[in-house]
């Protein structure tokens, strides 16, 4: 692949919270391995689908990727740059090509300041526009995420969840990004609006030729936006295709049992089908189980699969894995 | 066959500081004994509020039941007093809740919680009721349940706690089974274990379901019958394959234009939308609620709202307007 696609190039990343126990004297007496060793590539104008279950590591991922966490270890290019070793003002500069959308347009917006004053946020802390300046750029952003320039000076109460969502797209796009995390943003909506932010997120990728890291466990609806999609499970990645590859051959256990979990809006398609059903819950991600992750829960595991980590590898083109077995 | 519960025309309203909010206006549906009802709408359709009625938990003020009958075993149970409704409620007919963490009680062990309601409907002592909760327990798959029945909610997963409460709602059992958004919280693997687990329960038990989501891909999974509701009205009642293979009314067939096709081929076609919002249910509109929203409105749809009716072998819509012609009935 050539490098000048590549907008984001993760390597090896990561992030460890520390788990402490004393108030005064506080020692560290483990970690949440929250993302451990992830490495994976976004290319410019393309929509990386992330997916897994909660806890996984899939929102920490995002997270570390801008810097909103500080890596424990391993590198985030961005353009070329390393974020990771990146600080101060030069980060912040960098910020301004990187914005975030977050699932919960209620906890995601200042309930006590204006519609206005949330979009110019951005605007002011980058020193892009000022004054009157700043309230064109609000209403030319508000017109863009389809909401009338004249609900500026309101507050997020008198807006539906859907508007909401709408104010927080705008106030991503206020520092004209080239990438946008996308952390479950429609996953707290109404049904009948989902499809309205998922439009409008396609045709803002194809007017700005924006890249999207889509954070969702909904399936389905990765399946429809994305054009590759990652798998995690347990802070690791355990597949990595382009989406028709992944939902038509998944190769991953967890990705099969995923998958076949996913119900269908079609009675007898659903009925009839085979599930893999899933025994338990996802282990701590504080002592994760050795060798692969996903063996005490695995329909296939082998006894190698206890004690041999398996590697990560391509196995045809452009289609990762991250197991013994396939 | 008679159906276990039925409701006719039940009327729920709340009075708040901005107006009066119709949150059900006459709504029926039915449900008999071994069945499923699916009912499916967005949130603040009234969903919601028509179970809670028939659990007599709607809270009074400021909501108020001011219309229509709730028939169980043929007896209304909206005239029933307090000390009678609290005999049928967690013994004959009872709910699990969307949010399994707001709904267990923290400082008490799950033992207890699933034992309480055994002690006081079915008069059995502490020792019974908590070798039934075993026996419940490992029935729904919880590992180690003697060591897990004096552990606190907080200790147990999502998932496992969703066990927790349907154990403690098949406690006493019951006939009818209401759960309300149960596995939306939850992740799609433990989605389908709780989906594999009811099927079984129902089939073992026999009791009825009445299964509230706004998820028509798990409606099309469970039901055998679904209701679609929008702003406190049904709009279209319909046997579940009926309904997934020829949709009426324009609100269904909007909904489930606006999922991502299952077919590998379309998968990526641009979704359908439904333009707007729901309304409030304060501002009264005389014409069809959905009218404002609707590809296929007409004159009339503004003016009058359309009653539900049926149209084919127990299909129900409430549209003015036939969805394949485009043309009115």
């Amino acid at each position: 692949m050539n490098e000048s696609q590549t907008l984001v190039q993760v390597k090896a990343l990561k992030k460890y919270f520390p788990i402490t126990e004393g108030i005064i004297f506080q020692r560290e007496t483990g970690s949440i391995k929250a993302v451990d060793d992830v490495s994976f590539e976004i290319k410019k104008g393309e929509t990386l689908g992330l997916v897994g279950e909660s806890g996984c590591g899939k929102t920490t991922t995002g997270r570390t990727l801008i810097q909103l966490y500080r890596p424990t270890a391993g590198d985030v290019f961005f353009e070329g740059i390393n974020l990771a070793e990146t600080k101060g003002k030069e980060l912040r500069a960098l910020r301004k090509h990187m914005q975030m959308i977050f699932q919960d347009p209620y906890a995601s917006l200042n309930p006590r300041w204006t519609i206005s004053r949330i979009i110019t946020e951005p605007l002011r802390v980058h020193n892009i526009a000022k004054g009157k300046a700043s309230m064109d750029k609000v209403a030319e952003l508000l017109e863009l995420v389809q909401l009338n320039a004249n609900y500026m000076n309101r507050y997020p109460h008198e807006f539906s969840g859907g508007q909401r969502q709408r104010v927080g797209i705008a106030r991503a796009l206020a520092t004209m990004p080239k990438f946008i995390i996308c952390d479950e943003p429609i996953s707290a909506l109404d049904v009948s609006i989902q499809a309205q932010i998922v439009n409008l997120l396609e045709d803002l990728q194809e007017q700005l030729g924006l890249t999207y890291l889509f954070i969702a466990h909904d399936l389905s609806m990765v399946r429809h936006i994305c054009d590759r999609v990652a798998v995690m499970y347990l802070g690791v990645i355990v597949e990595l295709a382009d989406r028709d590859e992944l939902y038509s051959n998944p190769l991953h256990p967890y990705t099969q049992a995923l998958l076949s979990a996913v119900p269908i809006p079609d009675p007898r398609i659903t009925r009839a089908r085979k599930r893999i059903i899933l025994e338990g819950s996802p282990p701590s991600p504080e002592n994760p189980p050795t060798g692969c992750r996903f063996h005490p829960r695995c329909p296939n595991a082998k006894e190698g699969c206890k004690t041999e980590t398996p590697q990560w590898r391509e196995i045809k083109p452009n289609h990762w894995v991250c197991c013994l077995d396939c | 066959m008679e159906p276990l519960l039925e409701l006719q025309n039940l009327v729920v309203k709340f009075h708040t500081l901005n107006g009066v909010v119709n949150a059900v206006n006459g709504v029926s549906y039915s449900v008999e004994t071994g069945k499923t009802l699916g009912i499916v709408g967005e949130s603040g359709c009234g969903k919601s509020v028509s179970v809670l009625s028939i659990m007599g938990l709607i809270p009074d003020p400021p909501g108020k039941i001011a219309g229509g009958k709730i028939l169980f075993n043929g007896e209304d149970l909206l005239t029933y007093e307090n000390r009678q409704m609290e005999s049928i409620r967690g013994a004959r007919i009872s709910m699990i809740f969307q949010d399994p963490m707001t709904s267990l009680n923290p400082v008490l062990t799950i033992g207890k919680q699933i034992s309480e309601s055994m002690e006081l409907h079915l008069a059995l002592s502490q020792k019974e009721a908590q070798g039934r909760s075993l026996e419940l327990l490992s029935l729904l798959g919880i590992p180690n349940p003697k060591e897990r029945f004096n552990d606190y909610p907080h200790q147990f997963s999502g998932g496992m706690r969703q066990r927790v409460m349907i154990a403690m709602a098949l406690s006493c059992n019951p006939d009818i089974l209401i759960a309300d958004e149960p596995t939306t919280a939850l992740d799609v693997t433990i989605q389908a274990q709780i989906l594999e687990l009811t099927k079984r329960l129902q089939g073992e038990m026999g009791m009825a379901i009445i299964w509230i989501t706004h998820d028509l891909a798990v409606i099309a999974e469970l039901a055998d019958r679904v209701s679609v509701m929008y702003a406190g009205y049904i709009v279209e009642e319909a046997d579940v394959f009926d309904l997934y293979d020829s949709p009426r009314h324009p609100y269904t067939l909007a909904l489930l234009k606006s999922l991502p096709s299952v077919d590998r081929r379309r998968a990526h076609e641009r979704l359908a939308t439904i333009p707007g919002s729901p309304p409030d249910g304060i501002a009264v509109f005389p014409g069809c609620p959905l009218a404002p929203r609707c590809h296929f409105m007409v004159e009339r749809c503004l003016h009058e709202n359309p009653k539900l009716k049926t149209i084919g072998l127990n299909h129900k819509i409430a549209c003015w307007v036939n969805v394949n012609t485009g043309k009115e009935i």
